[in-house]
């Protein structure tokens, strides 16, 4: 999949809103998770990861403790590997501290059909035992083939099959903006 | 997949390749310099799979490989077996020798179309001939990695290699290597010299006059029979093994001899930059070819190398059996 073969379509959100949904969510996680004290977050491999440290850093100024902040790489655990092509690269895995009897706040910038959160979730239990696993998403675009859905989600997008939805983070892509792409001929 | 599908894939584009060329690894000869950054980038990643309690992903699950192995082997097929099982492979072991059809007298082609029949995805061979992998290359649809053939090449020994010094150096390019002893035996040497001259390392080869194949200079590396001259200023030393079951004749004196004047000694060493690392492929012949001194020094890297080699053949294992770069455009996104 490359670039030019999408058609930028809309962009539906900005820095600013992108900014509040996060709060929002650290928020709703503040008054959700009775468990704060062993709260951890592990952001997936690419744009999970800004979004984990965002959350983590909001939480941590709503309620004066740090949190841990992992990254997943799933590549390993993908259930299509051997058809897809190119292959994805694999990358690090980073989780320095004990999943064991925490709750993770897994984090990913699009939930869409529910492969990847899968695989995520395999990947965890590997590496331990959490108490529990909790799904944070910045947009949810419908469309699951596996029955999985998030605790928090930044904006729910009804979106066509055809469309592509595109998440911009500073971090990874120089702004803060989320696209609807839509693939030419559709 | 839905990582692929979930978003739009929209990253600056990778400068380096995701894939490599080949649906096998016959050696490091044909190999680009970008594969084979590919193949030490990709052994990295895996390394920490070693360091968790649950030492297995799903990656390979359902795939299966055949160790092939006509000569003896410990920690080659050691490591291969250990990085089939880490990525949930399937694997068969065949050795050959006592009570195989190889010593009923089955001809190796004969032998590859009786695996072929239990449609294996990949095959590990070992063979005291040169060529032997290229050989099953072409005549098997499984890929086919060669864990040493003859005096040729052994690939995954110079990727493990390259990965301990890469870890120890943070780079290749421009490091003087020394790899030294018997040369013209050595397929252990061949692949090192073709990974790190291509790699833009600077490569010495030393031995004595009998052990030094002869326009060995026309593989990019420079020669000499002057250890001591060789080691000054080096950054990586590198001690091949006494081959001594591949020496039809004597071609030196005494193994006393040998180690006095080929011998790697803490005072040798020592000649080397300050920061230099002994690297040597095992099974050491201690007293010949390196001192215990310093094989057991911390200027030794000898049991990184033996760590690394799980995850650089893990590296290859996933490299050659996950998608497909010839397959066509992914459908997605």
């Amino acid at each position: 999949m490359t670039e030019a073969l999408l058609l930028k379509k809309a962009k539906i959100l900005d820095a600013e809103r992108i900014g509040r949904m996060i709060d929002r969510m650290a928020h709703e996680i503040a008054e959700r998770q009775k468990d704060l004290a062993g709260l951890a977050f592990v952001g997936i491999r690419t744009r999970g990861v800004p979004l984990a440290m965002r959350l983590a850093e909001r939480l941590s100024d709503l309620v004066k403790t740090p949190f841990p902040v992992g990254t997943l790489d799933i590549t390993l655990y993908r259930d299509d590997l051997s058809t897809v092509a190119p292959q994805p690269l694999l990358k690090k895995t980073e989780i320095e501290f004990d999943l064991n009897d925490r709750a993770v706040i897994l984090c990913d910038d699009v939930l869409y059909t529910g492969r990847t959160i899968r695989a995520a979730l395999d990947g965890v239990i590997d590496l331990g035992r959490p108490r529990a696993i909790r799904l944070a998403v910045l947009i949810d675009r419908g469309h699951r083939e596996f029955p999985i859905e998030a605790n928090y989600v930044g904006k729910s997008v009804p979106t066509a099959q055809r469309e592509v939805i595109k998440v911009m983070f500073r971090e990874t892509d120089a702004a803060d903006e989320v696209w609807i792409l839509e693939r030419p001929g559709s | 997949m839905s990582g692929a599908r979930d978003k739009a894939d929209l990253t600056p584009a990778r400068q380096t390749i995701s894939a490599l060329r080949s649906k096998d690894l016959l050696g490091i000869e044909h190999l680009e310099a970008e594969e084979i950054t590919l193949l030490l980038d990709t052994a990295e990643s895996m390394r920490s799979i070693a360091e968790r309690q649950i030492k297995k992903v799903p990656a390979l699950r359902g795939r299966m490989v055949v160790n092939l192995f006509f000569e003896p082997s410990t920690r080659t097929r050691f490591s291969f077996e250990t990085a089939e099982k880490w990525l949930s492979a399937d694997s068969l072991n065949f050795s050959g020798g006592k009570g195989t059809s190889v010593e009923k007298g089955e001809s190796l082609l004969d032998t590859a179309r009786t695996l072929q029949a239990m449609s294996p995805d990949l095959i590990v061979v070992r063979h005291s001939s040169a060529g032997v992998p290229h050989f099953l290359a072409r005549h098997l649809d499984a890929g086919v990695i060669n864990a040493g053939d003859g005096a040729h090449e052994h690939p995954t020994q110079a990727l493990l290699d390259a990965l301990t010094i890469r870890s120890r150096f943070g780079r290749l390019e421009g490091l003087r290597v020394v790899i030294a002893g018997d040369i013209a035996h050595s397929r252990v040497a061949r692949s090192n010299v073709f990974l790190l001259t291509r790699m833009g390392a600077e490569v010495t080869v030393c031995g004595p006059p009998t052990l030094l194949p002869p326009r060995v200079e026309e593989l990019g590396a420079k020669a000499t029979t002057d250890f001591d001259h060789a080691v000054e200023g080096a950054d990586v030393v590198m001690m091949l093994r006494m081959q001594l079951e591949r020496q039809k004749h004597s071609l030196f004196p005494s193994k006393r001899e040998y180690f006095a004047r080929y011998g790697l000694t803490a005072e040798r060493l020592a000649r080397a930059s300050p920061e230099a690392i002994a690297m040597h492929p095992g099974p050491m012949n201690r007293g010949v070819e390196i001192s215990s001194e310093v094989a057991d020094s911390p200027q030794s890297v000898i049991l990184e190398q033996v760590a690394n080699g799980v995850p650089v053949r893990m590296a290859v294992l996933y490299l050659l059996l996950t998608g497909r770069p010839w397959e066509g455009e992914r459908e997605g996104a």
